[in-house]
């Protein structure tokens, strides 16, 4: 969904640096889940705005609907009912979707150059058409958000409306949320927007309310408030300490510099070998004797 | 013998299908390599755009496998480290200093050859397990991401370890002169079996059927 193109701040399978001579303000998105009260209006605004229908699925028993993320469903409800006071039943409804990590696991396992672009406003936007369709963002995505197309094998998720953005409107989510509880603007207010939400919440007895700005990523993007920061687990299984894995940190780095190092050596090496060592050559007169 | 001799060391359908692995492998190793380093990614070019290079890439690694698998199937008689093997590499300090008179008689493979096929032999075998987990649309969604994220890692070390061996393999083939005549032609002189693998040679001379031409 690339649009800008003078303000991108990392590239995938670039190493050079990108267009980055315009620099744009850092956004983010604010989810306050205590004001949450599971409409779908965002949902419904989001197929709107980017275009998208899914197609209609059963009903599996629960509240989410679609059951999951997909490349027509790029944010979905998420409903969890806890009792984290035993007898006070509890309704969280967590709109899930991409974070925009600062450090985005999906770009430094993508090896398509600039299928995947952070810009410097934050938000990570996949370019499909430089899509291959390998599937390696959904291995380097700690939070399991890209999802690969069965009709055309490229990989779509929430693109935080950077076409709106680019533009100076809020992501359509945002816009259309009922309760305020997603807002849109500066990182720097959206952090600050935060705090007032958290004394408040403390108030009302949610001692452990807290944001998820997860530094495992750098930070993200689209930011929740919890009123449960101590048990980001209680929301669907929101990642306690979210981080890029090992494994794609250790492919995506040591390994291909070693790798590449090693092949090249090992090039020089039987040349060097030939060069100092000549032929290994049966002699003339071993030839003759036979 | 005359000096002429010269002694079949592959027939027709071990070259075929030594030069069916070799192209499969070159093919998947090429299609592959932009998927590892950007600095690569031009080579996805070589197969119509990095679109038709990730797709055809399981298929290039599945018929490499199958053709190499025969190939071992078949040279697997002749894997088994004997203790001359063992004698021979006691001499390896000689050897790479192309030094390699009055070698202890070894059979048609060095422990060298030996242990490169062992070699590719498990990191074919990783590269083919680990690859199910990684194709896509047809595979990789039936595994859950935690797998798959070792799977990438083991399938790039052993890419690296396939590789390498294919140098070694090449350049040893190069270096060892009279050789690759054996892959392309089919024979050797008797004075090169003699040299290199006398265990081989005196075979080859006792038996006297179909060997020598």
């Amino acid at each position: 969904m690339a649009l800008q193109s003078l303000d991108i701040k990392a590239r995938s399978a670039t190493s050079t640096p990108s267009p980055s001579v315009r620099k744009t303000l850092e956004v983010a998105k604010l989810i306050d889940i205590s004001k949450c009260i599971g409409c779908k209006a965002c949902q419904v605004a989001c197929m709107e705005w980017n275009d998208l229908r899914d197609t209609v699925g059963k009903n599996v028993g629960v509240y989410d609907n679609p059951a999951d993320l997909s490349d027509q469903s790029w944010t979905v409800m998420r409903f969890s009912e806890v009792e984290v006071q035993t007898g006070k039943l509890e309704w969280l409804i967590r709109k899930d979707g991409c974070l925009h990590c600062a450090d985005p696991g999906c770009l430094k396992a993508c090896p398509a150059p600039g299928a995947i672009i952070q810009y410097s406003n934050g938000i990570v936007d996949f370019n499909e058409e430089h899509c291959t369709g390998c599937g390696y963002c959904i291995m380097g995505c700690p939070f399991n958000i890209p999802r690969l197309s069965k009709k055309d094998n490229k990989v779509y998720k929430c693109t935080l409306c950077s076409d709106r953005v680019a533009v100076g409107l809020e992501p359509a989510c945002a816009k259309t949320c009922p309760t305020g509880a997603i807002v849109f603007g500066s990182k720097e207010d959206m952090l600050r927007h935060a705090q007032e939400r958290l004394i408040d919440l403390k108030e009302r007895g949610y001692q452990k309310a807290g944001l998820y700005n997860p530094p495992g990523v750098g930070g993200t993007h689209v930011m929740y408030v919890l009123q449960h920061a101590d048990q980001p687990e209680l929301y669907n299984n929101l990642p306690k300490n979210p981080g890029i894995s090992p494994e794609i940190i250790i492919w995506q780095g040591i390994a291909k510099t070693v790798m590449n190092v090693g092949l090249g050596a090992a090039i020089l090496a039987v040349i060097f070998h030939y060069v100092t060592q000549g032929p290994n050559e049966v002699k003339e007169e071993e030839e003759a004797k036979q | 013998m005359s000096p002429n001799t010269m002694i079949l060391r592959y027939k027709a359908s071990e070259r075929f299908n030594h030069w069916l692995v070799a192209i499969c492998f070159m093919l998947t190793a090429l299609s592959g390599l932009g998927f590892f380093h950007p600095g690569f990614f031009w080579l996805t070019n070589l197969f119509g755009g990095s679109t038709w290079a990730r797709i055809l890439h399981p298929f290039f690694g599945v018929t490499t496998f199958l053709c190499f698998i025969v190939w071992v199937a078949h040279v697997w008689k002749y894997n088994h480290v004997t203790e001359a093997d063992w004698q021979w590499a006691k001499h390896m300090g000689d050897i790479v200093r192309s030094r390699t008179d009055n070698l202890p008689e070894i059979g048609k493979y060095n422990l060298g050859q030996k242990y490169l096929t062992r070699t590719l032999l498990v990191a074919i075998l990783l590269l083919l397990a680990t690859g199910i987990l990684l194709w896509q649309p047809w595979f990789a969604p039936a595994f859950s991401i935690d797998w798959r994220r070792i799977a990438i890692l083991i399938h790039a070390l052993s890419a690296f370890t396939a590789l390498l061996c294919f140098i070694v393999h090449v350049y040893a083939a190069y270096w060892t002169r009279g050789s690759i005549r054996a892959m392309t032609r089919g024979t050797v002189t008797a004075a090169w079996a003699k040299h290199h693998c006398a265990g081989w040679y005196k075979e080859m001379k006792d038996g006297e059927h179909k060997t020598i031409v």
